[in-house]
């Protein structure tokens, strides 16, 4: 495999699970702006726990990700208490806090950023992707995935039909904390070093994109929405400076075609095989 | 009409749920004002008044959307003024709405399915994936009571598309899936055609049978006449009449109350006079 189309399969793969992180609070009706800061804690952590501790990779990966889960199931309960708007800033605040954190702590490099030793072979990315990937579909499959969804459709009527909304939203959001924190992880060891000002506003906004674009109904809109993002830039490479002028008249194309995402509930009913027959037995008879 | 077998014939009659002085403000508009009426075990009440009497409200308050000011709601002989709506659910007490709120991206079966979130207790039942299950037993349940209470749809059709009427039943059943002690209805009859009325209130009937208490919000005085055997009305968060459905015709408060506010979008105009 040549090394290009290895480091765009290790970029497309970080990108999966980060998105998939976004996705899953998105599901239950949470927009997370903050999605760099939970990159940059996953990160900073196996930098920490694999560099200055000297601990394997096998452990400080998971670490990593449980770190950054926890301080999402932390973050929940102050975050989870703002409505709309407000809890999208209230995220947005929690990534710039952490990236400024990290700036000015010495321990983890401040402005020089961090070495992280040990780097990874492209299989073990492409294994995170893909258990992450079967893992979210099979959350959507269950009654706590029917929850999230129905929370996301009408809170109120929720609570009301007797689902613990609170619980279940930060439930969803800590499971989206641990998979952004993966994600995080796997950048610093993919690419062997870490800087606060990577993780930035703008990193939280694209992969907010990734799942906004790609549709937030289902677990094929994240796979979807990264595919869009991770393969197309490349391909406009050779329209030079204007291939962000491009990207951006064609997000917005997006946007205006299909508002819900590229990938709908409606779409995967009507392409999944069961419904296929059955369209296919009512024409035939 | 009245069913023997209900309740406990005429020797005990529990209350299934026990509103008293119940009084509630917006501001300075009082909804609810010193609001008092028992529901026993097994009956089928209605709760009617004009529009804007409160009527809407009282399930808000009994089903816990909003907490009371003043007074007590009990079901079953326990308190629940101050429980969560969901912890209400679990102690029996199940609702619809007004304005249909099914869950527009969720299909007909997950809709109903989801009404089974408090039966499903514990992390095991959470965490299974009812969606790739075909035989599971929730699903099974739920499409059974599809099946009783003649929703003949697709059960994974999305319900955006579906007619009123067929939205409306699948909204009942949801709220049956916690196995309610006592359900709520608003206005279930709403924008019903008059046979698909005549069905629900067989289908009614048939699971009041069982032993369910109903307590049943309607302008359609029909399907009241039909189904309940005891009304109270609201007036202006007050309560005017409670007492047998044959007499709420000819009660003079009942009547000053529909006359007074009378409305042209009435269903059935003649049925106070
Ligand atoms: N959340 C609220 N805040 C303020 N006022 C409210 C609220 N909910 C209801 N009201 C007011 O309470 C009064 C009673 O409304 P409610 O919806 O309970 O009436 P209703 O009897 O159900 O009427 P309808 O037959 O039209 O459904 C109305 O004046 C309404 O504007
Ligand atoms: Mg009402």
């Amino acid at each position: 495999m040549s090394g290009y189309l290895a480091g765009t399969l290790a970029i497309l793969c970080i990108n999966l699970i980060f998105a998939y992180g976004i996705f899953v609070s998105a599901a239950a009706g949470q927009i997370n702006l903050g999605g760099a800061g939970f990159q940059a804690i996953g990160a900073y952590a196996t930098g920490f726990i694999a560099g200055t501790l000297g601990l394997p990779v096998w452990f400080s990966i998971p670490a990593a990700a449980t770190i950054s889960a926890f301080i999402g199931f932390l973050i929940a309960f102050p975050v989870l208490r703002t409505r709309g708007v407000y809890l999208v800033l209230a995220t947005f605040a929690f990534g710039e806090v952490v990236s400024g954190f990290l700036l000015h702590t010495d321990t983890f490099g401040g402005a020089m950023g961090m070495v992280v030793p040990v780097h990874i072979e492209l299989w073990v990315l492409m294994l995170c992707a893909i258990v992450v990937t079967l893992l979210t579909f099979y959350l959507m499959a269950t009654r706590l995935g029917l929850a999230m969804r129905s929370i996301n459709d009408d809170e109120e009527a929720t609570v009301v039909i007797g689902v613990n909304v609170r619980a279940v939203q930060v439930a969803a959001f800590t499971i989206g904390g641990a998979f952004t924190g993966l994600s995080g992880a796997l950048y610093a060891h993919n690419y062997g070093f870490v800087e606060a000002q990577y993780f930035n506003a703008l990193l939280s906004i694209y992969v907010l994109l990734f799942v906004l674009i790609g549709g937030a109904q289902t677990a094929w809109g994240p796979l979807a929405g990264s595919l869009f993002f991770t393969v197309l830039p490349e391909l406009f490479r050779v329209g030079g400076a204007w291939r962000y002028v491009i990207f951006g008249v064609l997000i917005v194309l997006m946007m205006v075609i299909r508002p819900e995402g590229m990938v709908t509930r409606d779409l995967v009913r009507k392409l999944s095989p069961r419904q296929w027959w059955a369209r296919r037995a009512a024409v035939g008879s | 009409m009245v069913g023997a077998p209900r309740g406990g014939g005429e020797l005990i009659v529990t209350t299934a749920l026990s509103v008293t002085n119940v009084t509630k403000r917006f501001g300075g508009l009082t909804v609810a004002d010193n609001v008092s009426f028992d529901v026993p075990q097994g009956a089928r009440m209605a709760l009617i008044g004009p529009n804007g009497a409160g009527k809407t409200t009282l399930f808000n308050l009994i089903s816990g959307v909003h907490k009371i000011d003043a007074g007590s709601i009990t079901l079953d002989g326990k308190e629940i003024k101050d429980l969560a709506p969901r912890t209400r659910v679990h102690a029996g007490l199940s609702r619809s709405f007004q304005n249909i709120r099914l869950m527009p991206h969720l299909s007909v079966i997950e809709n109903i399915m989801l009404g089974q979130h408090t039966q499903a207790s514990g992390l095991g039942a959470l965490l299974q994936p009812i969606a790739w299950q075909r035989k599971s037993i929730w699903r099974e349940r739920a499409i059974e009571s599809m099946h009783s209470a003649g929703i003949k749809v697709d059960p994974d059709a999305s319900v955006g598309g579906l007619p009123y009427g067929v939205r409306k039943k699948i909204e009942v059943v949801r709220a049956l899936m916690s196995r309610p002690r006592l359900l709520m209805l608003d206005e279930p009859a709403a924008g019903l055609n008059p046979r698909e009325t005549a069905e629900l209130s067989a289908f009614l009937k048939a699971v009041a049978w069982e032993g369910l208490t109903l307590l049943v919000v309607e302008h359609d005085m029909s399907f009241v006449n039909d189904l309940c055997e005891h009304t109270v009305v609201l007036n202006f968060g007050r309560l005017i009449y409670n007492g047998p459905t044959a007499g709420v015709h000819v009660d003079p408060q009942v009547r000053e109350a529909y006359l007074g506010t009378r409305k042209s979008d009435k269903k059935e105009p003649s049925h106070v006079a």
